[in-house]
């Protein structure tokens, strides 16, 4: 079963590689971007038939490697 | 008094701690990631670097290592551990210091001399501490402070801020912060005071002719305080 996690910094936190992303999209002239986030995805392949099982496992990684909760935030996206 | 500094995969500190802690009177073992008992220590250090190639986040896979178990039963029974520059950021990945340490605001990597003004004396690391304004080298990319709204109120509750960055005459500014730090911090301590995590390298500042002398005092220092 393959786990699909995004991990993201939390809404406060600063994200100086998006906002260096954000200015060079604006110099190749796409003017219309308001703000660029940049986070992490994760494809885990756990040894699991059931889905809900796979994902509480992927949480668990989460909660305890994956993600530093103090600045980041992490979802489960889907498992198959 | 002995010393252990912790070696792992990429640390490039390691030595230049070594030289620093033996040339003011430690008897220094280094000791590997892949160890899993400390030996006898009055002081452990997590050096700089990048360890384990800065994977995931800034210390993130050496706060998982087989070492770390015995390092942080040393530092709950009262040891005293001090991590510098990727050795703060594993001691905030670990938990023994509350945050984290973020990519630097202005997204390049800083290497220069800085200033820091210390904060909180009543400690091992700082008590008796001859000058109050050290300048101090620092180099990093990822040394900018965060912490909850939360954790701040508890730090300042418990007086935990080790290091303010500020200028020479110890004034702490928006232009004397390199990085973003919240509240210029420059290291921090646990509540206790036994565990300090500072991104400033005093290891690097122990030889007046070839790069400051500031370094020397506070190792001589430190080591005054554990006779």
């Amino acid at each position: 079963m393959k786990v699909s996690i995004i991990v993201t910094l939390k809404k406060d936190v600063l994200d100086p590689q998006g906002s260096t992303i954000m200015k060079a999209l604006k110099g190749m002239n796409f003017n219309n971007v308001n703000e660029v986030r940049q986070g992490k995805y994760f494809e885990i392949d756990i040894e699991e038939k059931n889905n809900k099982k796979a994902e509480d496992k992927a949480a668990e990684m989460c909660e305890k490697l994956l993600a530093n909760l103090v600045i980041e935030n992490y979802k489960i996206i889907g498992s198959q | 008094m002995n010393s252990s500094v912790i070696i792992f995969p990429g640390s490039n500190c390691d030595r230049d701690m070594a030289v620093a802690l033996k040339k003011f009177g430690f008897k220094n073992k280094m000791v590997w990631h892949e160890d899993s008992d400390l030996p006898k220590s009055d002081l452990v250090v997590l050096p700089g670097g990048f360890s384990y190639g800065d994977y995931l986040r800034c210390g993130s896979m050496a706060s998982k290592s087989k070492i770390i178990n015995s390092v942080i039963n040393y530092a709950k029974s009262g040891g005293l551990l001090m991590g510098v520059c990727n050795g703060f950021q594993i001691l905030t990945e670990t938990k023994l210091l509350p945050g984290a340490l973020l990519r630097n605001k202005l997204s390049e990597f800083i290497c220069k001399n800085v200033f820091v003004k210390v904060n909180n004396i009543e400690n091992n690391y700082f008590n008796k501490i001859k000058k109050k304004i050290l300048e101090l080298h620092i180099a990093h990319n990822e040394g900018n402070y965060f912490c909850s709204d939360n954790q701040m109120k508890e730090i300042n509750d418990n007086n935990q801020i080790a290091l303010f960055y500020c200028n020479e005459n110890g004034e702490s500014k928006d232009d004397s912060n390199p990085n973003g730090s919240k509240k210029n911090i420059a290291g921090i301590f646990n509540k206790e005071k036994n565990i300090l995590g500072m991104m400033p390298h005093p290891e690097r500042m122990i030889d007046k002719y070839l790069s400051g002398d500031d370094g020397s005092i506070f190792f001589e220092n430190l080591l005054n305080n554990l006779k």
